[in-house]
């Protein structure tokens, strides 16, 4: 198991001019693997799928998509190959980053079906909440780091929230709810491995469950409307799918018929669903339904395992990270990715609201494709920085 | 390995939170109890259930396209039919069935792409736009800065590309379609391209009323027109053209900003829904309820139209009116006498309005304004010209306007016995006072005189209505003010000055003035005028004016700033013929022109119920005194409208009847009458206006006389009046 980070480093044993594998393969190769391997999954299944969607050009989203995996791809590499501690000193303007590319796109916005969530720039157009999902976890990280010494206080937990909350109240305006929960998973999820005490937690879990049933019944009865009303809909519609198939709850049905109808190994080209329509959203995000449909149990087990494979291998770079910075964006990336595959996947097989999450890598869209590669380059510089540390550490005690 | 331990690979740099593993321990278990949820859902979804989706999924092939529900007719009071709908056949193509289809597909998408391109070049202006405003702030009159908000203000309209030359068969058949339908074939294949952008699966309207010849001619060969369809579809028609049709309204698409209104919750954008008049107020009851076809979705995608059973739309339910079908045809007829007559006699009688009601209930039997327009024009849409022809400008009326509930005139001494039950009921004077001697009356500067400075002598009050003797009321307006707003009282008592509650979307609740209105005008100028940085704006001439004398006897005549409307005008006589045949109870009705709600096959559904607003009590003996006055000005001698009723019975259906002269400075005199008939069995209220048509005498009560005869049965004859009183 040469590729293996955990074990103590072989290399250690060998005579001193040799390089260290770790050093000569500057990224982890299995997180790279799960990372292609979903790529292509979503490009092979946009072809399918979308092949009807624009007359005239059946490989248009197709296309796209691999040239956003392409940049993606080199961005994740740049980014393994800087030493993402570095990053700590710019934590101010990050953040300050986060809320001005929000604000951004508030004022600037282009609006796309009733919310304003992107700005158009020349070669696609710029979604800042899916880029703030890795500045917010950078900054997160950082803050949590300058408190190291005062973790269990109830001065870091507010202040953390409160750090998330801000930007992520500016998305769920936009309106992005889903991105806006994403931020409150990442905040969660990174007090939660920086050992917040479990009183906090529970607070915080209560909180959430109190202001919820605010948000979706208590405020709407008074006649205050905290979420649009669209959003309230798609949040609750899954618990009664039937009561009105045409309007919240269709897609849901529309996404289960499609997934079911895939059975073991899918309908391939008979696929009719997902490709005629009936589906909306479904290069988006219900991409997991398309998949289900063409490619069955098959694909869609297939897939889910790249996903575990990915969430296990940042879990790993989480606990073998050299610092506590490392092992916080290692934190916050498992959080974002964790919320969004698992709200994703549950919400097209019916067991999860619609809270318009993508699926990461696998939706299509740039800012998500190449937000999330971004995150994924993070993990990858740490788990580069570990190696390279443990390596180091080696050496200079063996002499 | 050397002899040292060896060391954990970690730089303990920062401390590691205690337990930190434990807790990953826990995300872990957390991820796995996820993704072993999901894999047995997806398990239960596609291997246990799977066949039961492929089965929903086959059936899933279908699209609903809405069938528009026929809207409901409009009836007058006797159920004849007043609006109704007619089934006209359109002419439909469903593209993927033309001959060269494909060609046709590929020239629908290349639109769409232009489209995409014409609305992402329009988005980019307005990011330009937006970045020019932030980088040069205050340059608001910069020639670049106009450049792009002429950019980004609207989206260019994209042309359709043309249908290449190869595709001769589809060029053939649209241009045999375009020699059947009168169309230039071009005009038909930018149709197909659009429909096919806008609403994919559907059939493509290209014809929506094509005749009874084009149904037999593509009826009996329907194999020679592949693709080409016809639908029976239901149009809304307005049989009577311009009669009442500004109560009537209209219908158009819903826009959307209606979609967003609470009066129109659940209806599907394209829907036909009412605009303005009856057709808007009672939209909820007379749209009914589309039904759904299902077409079939093809390997391509497209819809091929097939034997599933549609769902029938709902038709909308029928509106009985209170309105009478004959009395509005010759209420109509009669208006626009009177107007051929006032021109004749070189007066400009540009507009006017009538309506009758039953004084007991309101129920509106004729209700008119013109100039007028038909409703069937809005069937196709209206060029701005014309558009602008119908709502008038400067000199040239609108046709728009309902005058008769939106109207905002002074009515002249239409007014007079509101004054006088006002004055009488406040002891500003007794009956039997004589005023009024001379031409003139003078107050300080002012002088108010007779029309033509006639005299009258000092007369009693039921001579002064009966001759319409201006200074007695001037008398009668000058004593008043010392008693406070009393005539203001009586008039918004009587159902002058507010809103009646028609059932119409809009009405003007029209102006009694009195001090606290002058008040409020004077702040209202004067804070225009600070904030506009203008001399006057007109609203008032000179703001620092109080109410005076002068004002309170100018409305006691009905002129100064009175603004009303004949309805208002006709509700007051009707409050007060209830009160006089009810020994001075009287109802203050709500006027209305829906009666009953049935079903389309003419069954009941229910009766629109609109009970009177309020009930008042006047003194019976001053009543009786206002009304003797209103009846000998128009049946005895001398009385103001005595001509124009001579002949009539009035001892079987007396007239209480008034004149009236509105004057307005640079136009001709407006006309008016208004009259309450005492039929015992079938009571009538009649208000007539004509804008510049003379005095009231010589216009507006031959047009009343002539209604009334319609309504009585009696024989017609214009009979203008030669009284000069205003």
């Amino acid at each position: 198991m040469p590729l293996s980070p955990i074990q103590p480093p072989e290399e250690s044993q060998a005579p001193a001019p040799h390089v260290p594998l770790a050093l000569r393969l500057p990224f982890d190769p299995v997180l790279a693997l799960a990372t292609i391997g979903l790529g292509i999954c979503s490009i092979v299944t946009l072809a399918g799928a979308t092949a009807k969607d624009i007359p005239g050009d059946p490989h248009y989203y197709s296309d796209r998509q691999g040239i956003y995996l392409g940049v993606g791809l080199v961005a994740m590499f740049v980014f393994a190959r800087i030493d993402y501690a570095r990053l700590r000193s710019y934590k101010n303007a990050v953040y300050g980053a986060l809320l001005l590319s929000i604000l951004a796109v508030l004022g600037l916005g282009h609006s796309a079906k009733g919310a304003t969530r992107a700005i158009n720039l020349p070669l696609f157009s710029f979604q800042a909440s899916e880029l703030g999902k890795v500045l917010l976890i950078l900054a997160l990280a950082a803050l949590v780091v300058d408190r190291a010494r005062d973790l269990r206080s109830r001065d870091t937990t507010v202040r953390v929230m409160i750090a998330a909350l801000v930007p992520a109240l500016f998305v769920v305006a936009q309106p992005d709810l889903g991105s806006g929960l994403v931020y409150m998973a990442i905040a969660f999820m990174m007090l939660f491995v920086a050992g917040t005490s479990w009183r906090h937690l529970s607070a915080l879990v209560a909180l959430v469950l109190a202001s919820a049933v605010f948000v979706l019944a208590a405020a709407p009865a008074a006649g205050v409307h905290v979420l649009q009303p669209f959003q309230v809909q798609r949040l609750t519609a899954f618990l009664h799918p039937s009561s009105n198939p045409q309007k919240q709850g269709y897609q849901q049905q529309e996404s289960k018929i499609a997934i079911g109808s895939g059975q073991k190994t899918g309908r391939g080209e008979n696929s009719n669903q997902t490709s005629n329509g009936f589906l909306p959203e479904s290069h988006t995000d219900f991409i997991f339904a398309a998949v289900g449909e063409r490619y069955g149990f098959v694909g869609a087990g297939l897939v889910l395992l790249l996903y575990a494979l990915l969430i296990s291998r940042a879990l790993r770079v989480l606990v073998m990270a050299k610092d506590l910075f490392g092992s916080l964006i290692a934190a916050g990336v498992t959080a974002m990715l964790m919320f969004q595959v698992f709200v994703n996947v549950g919400m097209t097989i019916g067991i999860m609201p619609i809270a318009g999450v993508t699926l990461p890598l696998m939706s299509y869209g740039g800012s998500s494709v190449i937000s999330t590669m971004l995150a994924i380059g993070l993990l990858q510089s740490i788990w580069v920085q570990a190696r390279a540390s443990a390596a180091l550490k080696g050496r200079v005690l063996r002499h | 390995m050397s002899a040292i331990e060896p060391v954990r690979p970690r730089d303990p740099r920062l401390p590691v939170p205690p337990g930190m593993a434990m807790r990953v321990a826990i995300i872990g278990f957390v991820a796995i109890a996820f993704f072993a949820v999901i894999f047995f859902r997806l398990w239960y979804l596609q291997v246990l259930s799977g066949e039961q989706y492929v089965h929903l999924a086959n059936t899933n092939q279908r699209r609903d396209l809405p069938i528009p529900a026929p809207r409901g007719e409009m009836l007058d009071r006797e159920g004849k039919p007043v609006v109704d709908d007619r089934t006209a056949n359109a002419v439909q193509i469903v593209p993927s069935a033309l001959p060269e289809a494909a060609v046709i597909t590929a020239q629908a998408a290349l639109y769409q792409k232009h489209l995409v391109e014409a609305a992402e070049a329009h988005h980019a202006a307005g990011v330009a736009l937006n970045v020019f405003r932030a980088t040069h702030p205050g340059q608001a009159d910069h020639r670049e800065l106009e450049r792009l908000q002429a950019a980004a203000a609207r989206l260019p309209t994209v042309p359709v590309p043309p249908l290449p030359a190869s595709a001769v068969h589809v060029r053939r058949l649209l241009t045999r379609l375009g020699g059947v339908l009168a169309m230039r074939p071009r005009t038909i294949d930018e149709r197909v391209v659009r429909g096919m952008t806008a609403l994919v699966y559907a059939p493509v309207t290209i014809r929506t009323d094509a005749g009874l010849g084009v149904r037999t001619y593509l009826g009996e060969r329907g194999n020679e027109f592949p693709g080409v369809l016809q639908q029976p579809i239901s149009l809304r028609e307005y049989p009577y053209g311009e009669m009442a049709a500004q109560v009537i309204g209209h219908v158009d698409q819903i826009s959307g900003e209606e979609l967003k209104l609470k009066a129109f919750h659940g209806v599907e954008q394209g829907t036909i829904v009412g605009q303005e008049g009856l057709e808007y107020y009672y939209d909820r009851y007379l749209r009914g309820k589309p039904g759904v076809s299902k077409v079939e979705v093809n390997a391509e995608g497209y819809a091929v139209p097939d034997a599933l059973k549609p769902s029938p739309p709902q038709a909308g339910r029928s509106l009985k009116l209170t309105l009478s079908l004959p009395l509005q045809k010759e209420s109509e007829k009669a208006l626009l006498e009177g107007i051929d007559h006032a021109r004749a006699g070189n007066k400009p009688a540009v507009a006017g309005a009538f309506v009758a009601l039953d004084p007991r209930n309101g129920s509106v039997l004729s209700i008119g304004s013109y100039p007028s327009f038909n409703p069937n024009r809005f069937s196709k849409p209206l060029t701005k010209a014309e558009y602008k022809e119908l709502e008038g400008s400067g000199s040239a009326p609108g046709h728009l306007v309902d005058r008769a509930v939106n109207g905002q005139y002074p009515t002249g001494s239409t007014f007079k016995p509101i004054t006088a039950m006002a004055a009488l009921e406040a002891g500003v004077m007794s009956p039997e006072e004589g005023l009024g001697a001379g031409k003139c009356i003078a107050v300080s500067t002012q002088k108010f005189c007779n029309a033509g400075e006639a005299e009258y002598g000092a007369v009693g009050l039921v001579q002064a209505l009966k001759v319409s003797s201006d200074t007695y009321f001037f008398e009668v307006g000058e004593r008043a003010n010392a008693h406070g707003p009393i005539i203001q009282r009586m008039a918004h008592k009587l159902g002058v000055g507010e809103e009646t509650g028609i059932d119409l979307p809009s009405e003007f609740p029209g102006v009694i003035p009195d001090k606290e209105w002058r008040e409020e005008q004077n702040k209202a100028e004067l804070k225009c005028e600070r904030e506009e940085h203008v001399p006057n704006c007109g609203i008032v001439e000179e703001p620092t004016g109080t109410w005076t004398v002068g004002n309170n006897m100018n409305l006691a005549v009905g002129q100064g700033e009175l603004l009303t409307d004949p309805l208002q005008m006709a509700v007051a006589y009707s409050t007060l013929s209830n009160a006089f045949v009810n020994g001075g109870t009287g109802a203050v009705v709500r006027p209305h022109l829906g009666a009953e709600i049935d079903e389309p096959t003419g069954g009941l559904v229910q009766s629109l119920d609109y009970p009177p607003r309020r009930k008042v009590h006047l003194n019976y003996n001053d009543l009786s005194l206002v009304m003797q006055g209103l009846h000998e000005a128009a049946s005895s001698t001398g009385g103001t409208s005595a001509e124009v009723w001579a002949g009539w019975d009035q001892s079987a259906d007396p007239v209480y009847g008034k004149t009236g002269t509105a004057q307005h400075t640079g136009r001709e005199d407006q006309s008016w009458y208004l009259c309450y008939i005492g039929d015992p069995k079938h009571p009538l209220v009649i208000a007539v206006t004509v804008e510049e048509g003379g005095f009231g005498a010589e216009t507006a009560a031959p047009i009343a006389r002539l209604i009334a005869s319609e309504y009585y049965g009696k024989s017609k004859k214009f009979v203008a009046g030669s009284s000069q009183t205003l």
